[in-house]
Parts: structure tokens; sequence; C-alpha cells
């Protein structure tokens, strides 16, 4: 490729940046117990829900920043953030898209999810989440019908308080992991889906996560539970504006699946990346944890993660019932300064436990990389299966790419398999792309989506194509 | 008093004992023990410790061996049938007596590391503890405190070593637990060729500690097969860091054999700094009853065109518990690198554990790297195979069991080694396996 195209795709912008002028109700930075009370007051919490908080809040104050990750960035200040950020008249919600800011409206159509058409079209209900506050839900009413309830968080605390007690913080505690702490402390918004026994879910459930407001740190809290022999499938896409400080996002996702139930979590992560010398950019300590309760229960996480400056991302299955299931199928795609440690854990506690762990990991330009994964077998997982598989693709030779995958097995019934590779695109496949009349970018492309597609055939229709074209995206200009 | 202390203090009586020595060798020794004060035992909290706790040997009173009085027929009978050069250390100290260097050629040099620091030899003032620096771990900063014994091995350019070099090292049982902390240099400069076995073993009823340094310099072309037999007695903890430094076309050929034990911890890692330089690493770990075998390599592909393959297996019974932990790193610019790394682990008992982890770090792009990891059981359909044969399961099994353990066993070179390790292993496995009925029909099918 002529080298003045390369350094034009290597100086593409950020295609999703853009910022939305909406008033904000921001609180300064800083975090204490007055931030808390106050986040907990505004959402109109009862006691319990501040107790809760507070006690994550001591807990955190105790904790220090993990420092294993492959990772480098500068500390992070946490009196610096505001905590709290929601889109004005939060008294008058509107109720269908034509009470919508039209402001709010536009940002979707920037994006290219027009919202009415996307729900349309894809039967999709949408929990948008702006910034911290959900703005519209639809098809309510439809998932009503089915007995699922599919709404904020906020408004989970408000209306089932017993199935929140019960489930948040079951999976990961309030002491869990230092940005666990964190969320638990200062959540301000995410969603609560609850499946009763027996039922499957109508549709997809989707929210889009909006980051907006400079300086605003986004701490979404998830919490999915699908009791015995319920279904569910859950997509989870996000996108944010350009902007010069970092912004820091510690989520954390919760998934309960009883007797036979199913859960099955899709990612599409695009948030961004920080410009070409690593300035700005989303810092993501995600903690994302699936607890597979019930005999022969199945949770599946698949990933598509080509945002943020940094990524620390584990999601990961407590496979505590007989024969359940765990799975996840993760691409994560690196380029300019980008680094990502992600992988995941598979904890095997139940008998005959199975597990599948695919992991493609591309990174290009001057970015770093890590896969970083656990497969614990207990003694008490008789006969428990893992299989993993884990390949690193290196484009330009400024670029790092790492595995390290702990196995720790304590049974001897057990069959732990794992598999890593790690090599750059194949000289003989790009001519033989080229020779065809392929042309460079649109041949690496072509590889790389191949070379992806274990996973992305994992994951829902709509998503599969959005993720194929974010992945050229993030490519464009890494390859010479 | 702390841990650390006690064994300061061991350190002091010992100074106090020593004559003069050249200035450089007790500013090491200084430096070695600042820095084990600094850093301390290991604790798990440190990544490379985090499946492997040594409080028995910090908390343990080691005292160092005064003599190196040992039963010659007892010696003789742990002795290695191979015909060699050798030198023999009993608890570290330097065993004349059960040592035999022969005729050794032209360009040669074996001799104890006492010696050479004594004659202040120019073999060890330059490269000792260049490799191995204080700062790698407490062990090797402890070691270079202490370090007063060991071997230096010399090899001039284009030097091939007729017979293998057998470094023998015996742990003595006795009323007081003893540590010893060999060092062992090994500087093989261009072309040259060896065999150097390392035999650990010892009496049956030995607690001894033996914590390990090894140096070894390969210039342009050198081949060093390096054979580590550990068969230390089941009682013993043995602490081994072996660092590499591979020049241009070298070869090094490591099998790291680990059958005996107590706690026992590999650190080996190879600097591969020159074009076409090559590691090989070769493992086999068995560890029953208690036993705790951690082996940690690293292949550090500093410059283009290096290669690095690593093939470890393991079999644990009993409540063994085994950790894995490969590691290779491919430095930004090192392109057309070749790596591979396989850990295999067999699990006979229900309450041995395995840790493995093999790792890359990898910062160039035109690289075929590839690593795998398996622990599991015997494949069901190759025992299947094996009765439809008219052999029974259990013999199967233990059939089964000797063949992975062959993979790493049948590349050993040398009868005397390969065959002493396929005895012990034999040996251990488990009675179920019925392998002795087996013998015996085989044996007698023979005389007919």
């Amino acid at each position: 490729m002529a080298s003045q195209e390369m350094e034009e795709l290597v100086r593409r912008e950020y295609k999703e940046g853009f910022v939305t002028d909406i008033e904000s109700d921001t609180l300064p930075p800083g975090l204490d117990e007055d931030t808390i009370a106050f986040i907990s007051k505004k959402k109109g919490e009862p006691q319990w829900m501040l107790d809760w908080r507070l006690q994550a809040y001591q807990q955190w104050l105790k904790m220090t920043t993990p420092s294993w990750a492959h990772l480098d960035y500068p500390p992070i200040d946490y009196q610096a953030i505001s905590y709290y950020s929601a889109p004005k008249r939060e008294e008058d919600k509107p109720q269908s898209l034509d009470e919508v800011d039209p402001k709010l409206l536009e940002t979707y159509e920037k994006l290219g999810i027009p919202l009415h058409e996307r729900a349309a079209l894809a039967g999709v209900a949408v929990d948008a989440v702006f910034d911290s506050v959900s703005v519209t839900t639809t098809f309510k009413e439809k998932l009503q019908e089915a007995g699922v309830i599919f709404c904020s968080i906020s408004e989970a605390i408000q209306d089932y308080p017993e199935l929140v007690q019960q489930y948040l913080g079951s999976v990961v505690p309030q002491g869990d992991n230092y940005f666990a702490a964190l969320n638990s402390a200062v959540f301000t918004d995410g969603s609560f889906v609850f499946v009763p026994e027996g039922v499957t879910c109508p549709m997809e459930l989707s929210t889009y996560f909006r980051i907006n407001a400079a300086n605003t740190g986004q701490f979404e809290r998830t919490l999915i539970i699908c009791e015995s022999q319920a279904e569910v499938s859950y997509l989870e896409g996000c996108t944010a504006p350009q902007r010069d400080e970092n912004q820091l996002h510690a989520a954390v996702v919760e998934l309960v699946a009883l007797d036979d139930a199913k859960i099955k979590y899709s990612t599409v992560q695009n948030w961004y990346p920080g410009d070409e010398d690593g300035n700005g950019g989303i810092y993501n300590f995600v903690t994302k944890r699936g607890d597979c309760r019930g005999e022969r229960s199945h949770i599946s996480w698949t990933q598509v993660e080509t945002g943020s400056a940094i990524t620390w991302k584990y999601p990961s299955c407590m496979l505590r019932g007989k024969d359940s299931v765990g799975e996840f199928y993760s691409v994560a795609v690196t380029n300019g300064r980008q680094q990502a440690d992600t992988g995941t854990k598979m904890i095997h506690i139940g008998e005959g436990t199975r597990s599948t762990i695919v992991s493609k990991g591309i990174a290009a330009g001057r970015s770093d990389q890590s896969y970083r994964g656990l497969v614990k077998v207990g003694p008490r997982a008789k006969g428990a299966r893992n299989f993993t598989q884990c390949d690193s693709l290196l484009i330009g030779d400024t670029c790092g790419a790492h595995t390290f995958p702990y196995q720790e097995i304590g049974n001897s019934t057990a069959k732990v398999e794992h598999e890593a590779t790690t090599s750059k695109i194949g000289e003989d496949q790009l001519f033989y792309c080229q020779s065809r009349g392929i042309g460079e970018e649109d041949a690496v492309n072509m590889i790389v989506n191949g070379f992806c597609k274990d996973v992305f055939q994992e994951l829902p229709m709509e998503f599969a194509v959005e993720a194929e074209a974010l992945l050229n995206v993030t490519l464009e200009g890494a390859v010479g | 008093m702390s841990d650390e202390q006690r064994f300061l203090d061991r350190l002091a009586e010992r100074n106090a004992q020593r004559g003069n020595e050249p200035t450089w060798v007790a500013a090491r020794r200084q430096a070695g023990a600042a820095r084990f004060e600094a850093l301390g035992f290991p604790h798990r909290r440190v990544e490379d410790w985090k499946y492997t706790n040594v409080r028995d040997i910090a908390r343990t009173d080691f005292t160092l061996a005064g003599d190196a009085e040992f039963s010659p027929a007892t010696a003789a009978a742990l002795t290695l049938p191979v015909d060699a050069h050798r030198l023999t250390f009993v608890d570290g100290v330097f065993a004349p007596a059960l040592s035999a260097l022969g005729d050794l050629p032209e360009g040669v040099q074996v001799l104890p590391l006492s010696q050479a620091l004594a004659d202040n030899h120019e073999a060890v003032g330059g490269p000792l503890g260049r490799l191995t620096g204080v700062d790698f771990s407490a062990f090797a900063a402890l070691n270079t405190a202490f370090m007063e014994e060991g071997a230096v091995v010399r090899l001039a350019p284009r030097t091939v070593v007729d017979k293998p070099i057998v470094l023998q090292f015996l742990s003595r049982s006795g009323e007081h637990q003893v540590m010893s902390h060999p060092r062992i240099l090994v500087e093989a400069a261009s072309s040259s060729q060896a065999t150097l076995i390392e035999h650990h073993v010892g009496e049956a009823e030995a607690a001894n500690f033996t914590n390990l340094v090894e140096e070894v310099i390969l210039d342009r072309g050198a081949i060093l097969t390096h054979y580590k037999l550990q068969e230390a007695p089941i009682k013993d903890s043995h602490i081994a860091s072996i660092h590499v430094e591979q020049a241009r076309d070298s070869r090094y050929l490591s099998f790291n054999l680990n059958l005996g034990g107590g706690l026992v911890r590999n650190d080996l890692v190879t600097e591969l700094n020159g074009e076409g330089a090559e590691a090989v690493f070769n493992g086999l770990f068995y560890g029953q009853g208690r036993q705790h075998v951690d082996n940690h390599t690293w292949a550090n592909h500093n410059a283009p065109r290096t290669f690095s393959h690593e093939n470890y297996k393991g079999i644990l019974d009993d409540r063994a518990h085994g950790v894995f932990n490969g590691k290779v790193v491919v430095k930004r610019d090192s392109q057309q690198i070749e790596a591979d790394q396989s850990n295999a682990n067999l699990l006979l008992s229900d309450r041995a554990e395995i840790d493995t982890k093999p790792e890359l770090e990898i910062y160039a792009d035109d690289v075929k790297c590839a690593h795998g990891a398996t622990t599991g059981q015997l494949d069901e359909e190759a025992v299947f195979a094996l009765r439809t044969r008219g052999i029974d399961e259990q013999t199967a099994r233990g059939l089964l069991t000797l063949a992975f353990a062959g993979e790493v066993m049948d590349l050993v070179d040398l009868d005397a080694v390969s065959e002493r390790v396929e005895l012990a292993v034999a040996g251990k496995l488990p009675e179920r396996f019925n392998l002795a009925g087996l013998v015996e029909t085989a044996s007698a099918l023979n005389e007919e």
C-alpha cells in the first residue's frame, strides 16, 4: 500500500467522536460519604441501599489499586472525578420517543443506531442509558406480558426491593476488588433483568451505554437473574464521544442462573480509545461475573472489544451447579496506543461442569494486549472439562501480544486443555488474496474476520454485522 | 529474631571462620547479604512464588557442613554408572576422595570453586555473578552471600570433551539439618562441546537444604547438553536458579528431571542473545506423597532468528503439588522467532494438584509462537486399545503412564541416565498398576 495512503488511514479520526450539548445536573468532583448520600438521595433510595453503599465505600477505602495487570497508566485521582451526572428534567422523564430530547435522538442518529428504527426492525427492547439515568424504555409492556422485568437498576431498587436485596452483591460482593467496591459505593444506573421460572424472554434485551458530560465517571450496575428453566439473551453496546481527559468507567455485571437457566450476554465495546499519542480515551475497569447456581445452568459471555484506552476486564463463570456450562468468546482489537488486559475465569466447583474459552486477540499500531485467564478445578468437580483456545495476531512490529493462562487443577478426573498461538498475518494468505485482485486492506480484513469467525458466530445476528464493521474500522491504517 | 536474621547470623559465624579472600569476593558476599535482607524470603503474594510456600525452609535453623565424610559404599551405590570426569560434593563440601577427574583433555578445566576462589582464578573474577545477580531472587542473593564451593568448568575454543562431566551432590542424614549453597559456573568458548550431568542424590533420611546457583555462558557455536537429575532425599529442600547466556549459533539442551526432593523449585532462564541460538528445555517431574515440585522457565529471545522449544511432563500422585510456569519473551525487533512450549500433566490422585501457566510475552510480529498445556487422565481409547489386546485395565494404565513419561525419557541420549530415570519412574507407579507382574512375564518370555 502506498505509504501516503497509509498515513491518511492511520490519521483517521474517531468516527463516533462528537459531544452532545445537553445541560447536565452534575455533582462537583470528589468522593466522600456525602457524595454517596447525595447519589442515594437523588435516586430516592431506601436506607438499606445507602447502608450497603457506605459499607462498600468503607471497604474501598482500605483497598489498593491492583497492579498485576500488564497495563501502564498514570494513577487515577478519584477525587477529581464527578460521581453523578443526569440529564435535566429528571422529574418528567419522557414516556415515548416523541418526548425524548431531539438532541439526544440526534446523537443516536450520528451513531447510526436510530432507536425507533432499530427497535422496530430488530424487535429489540432498548433501555437506553444516556449517561447515568435511563431515558427511555421500550417494549416494556410486551415483556411484562411474559412476566419479564426489564428496567433500570434504580427503578428495580424502588419497585422490586426484595429481589434486589436478595441478589445484589451475591455474585460480585462489595469488597470483591478495588473497582467493584468503588462501583458498589457510587453506581448510578444500569439494568435489571428478572426472568421468572420457565419463561424464555420473547426478545433480545439491549442497552446502549453512552458516556457524556466531561469528567464524569460511569458506574453501571447490571443484575440479571434467570429462574429455573428461564432463558435470556442480553446485548450491551457502547460508544462514546471524543474527549481529551481520561474517563473512568468501572461497571459491575452480575448474572445469576438457577436450574436449567440460560443467560447469553453479548458486548460490543467501542469507546473512545484516545488519540494517536494515547491522550484521552476511556479507562475501562469492569467486573463481570456469572454464577451458575443451578444444575445444568448455562452462562455464555461473548465480547468484541475494540475501544477504550485501557481495558481491564475478565468476564467469569462460577460453575457451582452440577453439569453447568460456562462459555467465553472474545475478540479484542487494539490499535494506536491502546492497552488491553482481558480474559476470563472459569471456576469449576460442581460435578460434570464444562467450560469453553475462545479468545482472539489482534494487536496493531503501538498497542499492547494481554490474555489473562484462569481455569480452576476444585476437588469436588468430578469429570470437569475445559477447552481453551487463545490466539493472537500481530500487525506491525511495534505492538505486543501476551498470554497469561493460569490453570489450577485439583481433580484427577478433570480434563483441561489450553492451546495458544501467536503469529502475524501470513504472507502467503495475503499474496493469495492479492493475486485474485483483492486489495491489501480488504485482504487483511478478510483474514482478520476469518481469524475471529469462531467468536463472531456466537454473536446475535445484528451484533455480528456491527462487530465485523467495527473491526474493519478499528484496523484501518494498521496494515502496511 | 526474624527468619532472615537467623540465616544472616549463620553467615556472620561462617565469615568469622574464613581466612583472607579476594576483596571482590567479600564485596559480592556483602552485596548478597544486603539484598537478601532487603528482599526477605518470598511469600505467596509475590507472583513468581504464588504456588510455592518456602516457610519450611525459612523456619528451619540450618547449619553448614564441616566435612565431606561419606560412606564410600553408599556413595558407590548412588553414583551413576557412567564413565565420566567427576566432582563430588557432600552437603556442599568438596569430597576429593569421591571425585575422579581422570585425564582431562587439553583445553578443559574442571575445578572446585573453592580452589578457583582461593587462587583468584581468572575464570571466576569476571563471569561469576554476571548472569545471576543478587536481584534475581532472595535465594540467589543468599547463595551469593554464602558462596564458597561448587564447580567451575571452562572449555577452550573448539574443545570437545570426550566424556560427560558429572557434578554429584550428596545429601547426608545426620544430627543437624544442613544447608549448602553450591555455585556452578560453566564457560564454553566458541565451538566447544560438552555434556554436563548434575546429579543430586543422598541418604534416604536426610533433610537438608540445597540452594544452587548455576551460570552457563555459551559463546558462538558452543553446544552444551545439560542433564539435571534431581533425586534428592524426600525430605530435602532443593532450590535452583540456572541462568544461561547464548551467543550466536549456540545450542543449549536441557533435561530437567525431577524425581526427588520434598520441596523443589527450579528457575531456568536462557538469554538467546545471538542469531541462530537455540534452546531446548525438556522436563519431567514425578510427585508423590506431599512432594512439591515447581518449575519456572524463561526463554528470552533477545535477538532475531532465535529458537526455543520446551516440553515438560508432570505426573502427580497422592497429595503431590506440581507447578509449571513457562515464559517465552520476544523482545522488540527480534523477528523470525520460533518458540513452542508444551506442558502436559497427568493426575493419578484426586488430592494431587497442578498449577500451570504457559506464558507468552511478544513484542515482534514476525514470529511463530505456540504453547499448550493439558491436564487430565489417560486417553480412554488408548486404554481400550490395549485391553482389546488382552492387557488388563490397570496394567494398561501403568503402561500408558510409563509411555507418557517416555516422551521425555526417550530423548535422553545417555543410557546411564535414561535407565536410571525409567527405573525410578516405574518404581514410583502406584501398585494398582500391576506392572511388576508384566515385567516378570516379559523377562520370562525373554528367557524362553
